[in-house]
């Protein structure tokens, strides 16, 4: 596989939340156009490198490249950076006061400086894409899980960002509402964004992820192509968690 | 499935006997709740006009003509202290949350500020309302600042006002602002947002709403406490009402600017309740983050 220019280059992250280390020594990259699953028990430290990179959370060491750029120098502009990175909550986090459009324009008006006619356009486009153009006035308390995320998503998408971060996104849903936004993403790989991903959401990571990283206790214990590492996982304690994670599955 | 069946035009005769019940339920408490108050009320009344000293209480507290009398005096007063009320309420909103918003800066630059906002709200909070008055009614032109020239009571009275309430209102407003969950900063943050957009297009827009039933609350609160510039010197309602008392020798007077009063908290207490019962609504139609 041919692989385009590289997006994001992790280079030994570490950190500590006063004397807990939850990432010892993590090295990434993701290069454009990609998926990157990150797998991994609760407590693996997923959503921290998520924030970490995303730079909602200090680092206690290492480096951050975007594009080249070494983004976790303290002299960057933090907000700047946020702005070429779309993140999205496990929990949706969608802004109560405001309705699912004005959720997307908020940004496109305050970040990109589109005009508002501008911004309503695109937000309806966006919401049109995933089938909510109708309820563009409802306010997310009155929208379901599935259509909530999938309204997260497109508000960070709106802002077309060089790397889309997805926190468990599917991990606060009903079960049949999993499946939506899922295909909301398969969408947006079609389309070339670039991602990385935390999830627990393994038969969708080996179908659409390039790459998939194993995260246990702060360090990558084991990554490959998607393919190879779920059909021949080669540490033990990969085995041990897929097959948790499988049993898990087979009872539901 | 009884969930996806349409209401059906007949009721069965069960539900018709559930609701004959609930309907003389309903009927009963009602009559229990009339009989009781007329009750409570004639008791009262009996009580207080067999009292030995009831026909001097009603003569000098509330005499008809006297309060006819007073009433133009005291109205005009009161006009005073409405357009106190106007600015100090302003002037609590603005000053309140400036404060509040200062409280809430982080880094470490700001602690002195951080540190002189705690003091200030420790100190007017715990400061008596009339004792602010005459410090600052008595203090200010005290210091003979030629450049100020005489500072009308009513002005002095209203920073008074401004300067005790939005200690309150300061932490009414810090408390709406942490009552914001945090994934709601973190997801605007990510969205590339500064901190300033953030608190003024995400944080504050919810704190406002949150913090409505109790900012009404405080107004109500501050309505009456307009008038207590009397003591100044400001010829308001209560001090229109003190002149007449004077003037016509009888207490009736302070009994009508009571009323007064009362009767300007009315609509704005309905209000709140409005407020407060809407936004309960609004709440439990769904998790509200």
């Amino acid at each position: 596989m041919i692989l385009g220019p590289m997006i994001l280059n992790v280079i030994g992250l570490e950190k500590s939340f006063d004397d807990k280390a939850v990432l010892r020594g993590i090295d990434l990259e993701v290069y454009r156009g990609q998926i990157v699953a990150l797998i991994g028990s609760s407590g693996s430290g997923k959503s921290t490198l998520l924030r970490a990179i995303n730079l909602l959370e200090e680092i206690s060491d290492g480096q951050i490249f975007l594009n080249d750029e070494d983004i976790s120098d303290p002299r960057v502009d933090q907000d700047q950076i946020r702005r070429q990175i779309g993140l999205v909550f496990q929990a949706y986090n969608l802004f109560a006061h405001l309705s699912i459009e004005e959720n997307i324009t908020l940004a496109l008006r305050h970040v990109k400086g589109l005009k508002s006619a501008e911004a309503k356009a695109k937000a309806l486009a966006l919401l049109d894409r995933i089938g909510l153009a109708d309820k563009a006035d409802s306010y997310p308390d009155k929208l379901s899980g599935g259509q909530q995320q999938r309204t997260a998503i497109m508000r960070a998408v709106a802002l077309e960002p060089t790397l889309l971060l997805l926190d468990e996104v599917t991990s606060a849903l009903d079960p049949e509402l999993v499946g939506e936004v899922l295909e909301l993403i398969r969408d947006l790989k079609a389309g070339g964004t670039s991602i990385l991903m935390a999830t627990h959401e393994l038969s969708f990571a080996r179908d659409v992820a390039d790459w998939v990283v194993f995260l246990d206790g702060g360090v990558i214990i084991e990554e490959g192509p998607a393919k190879e590492f779920f059909s021949n996982p080669q540490q033990p304690r990969t085995i041990e968690f897929l097959q948790r994670l499988r049993r898990r599955a087979g009872d539901q | 499935m009884p969930n996806t069946k349409s209401p059906s035009i007949e009721p069965s005769q069960i539900e018709l006997d559930r609701r004959a019940f609930r309907h003389s339920r309903k009927q009963r408490s009602t009559l229990v709740a009339l009989v009781s108050t007329i009750a409570f009320a004639v008791i009262a009344f009996l009580t207080l006009t067999n009292a030995p000293g009831w026909d001097r209480v009603q003569q000098s507290f509330f005499n008809y003509d006297t309060a006819v009398k007073a009433l133009p005096h005291v109205l005009d007063g009161l006009l005073l202290n409405l357009r106190v009320l106007l600015f100090s309420a302003i002037g609590v909103l603005v000053f309140g949350l400036a404060l509040a918003l200062l409280r809430t800066l982080r880094s470490p630059i700001f602690t002195p500020i951080r540190l002189f906002v705690r003091g200030y709200v420790d100190l007017f909070r715990g400061l008596p309302l009339i004792i602010v008055l005459y410090l600052v009614g008595f203090g200010i032109p005290g210091l003979r600042l030629e450049f100020l020239g005489r500072i009308p009571a009513e002005v002095l009275g209203t920073v008074a006002l401004i300067l005790t309430y939005s200690a309150y209102v300061a932490e009414v407003f810090r408390a709406g602002i942490e009552a914001v969950h945090p994934s709601q900063r973190l997801a605007a943050r990510s969205l590339g947002l500064t901190y300033t957009q953030t608190m003024r297009l995400v944080v504050l827009p919810q704190a406002l709403r949150k913090v409505a039933p109790p900012l009404m609350n405080d107004f109500v609160s501050l309505q009456k406490d307009v008038g207590l510039i009397s003591v100044l010197g400001a010829v308001d309602a209560v001090r229109g009402a003190q002149i007449e008392v004077a003037h016509f020798a009888n207490f009736t007077p302070y009994v009508v600017a009571g009323l007064l009063f009362v009767l300007l908290a009315i609509p704005t207490v309905r209000l709140a309740d409005y407020v407060t019962n809407r936004l309960a609504k609004r709440e439990q139609a769904g998790a509200l983050l």
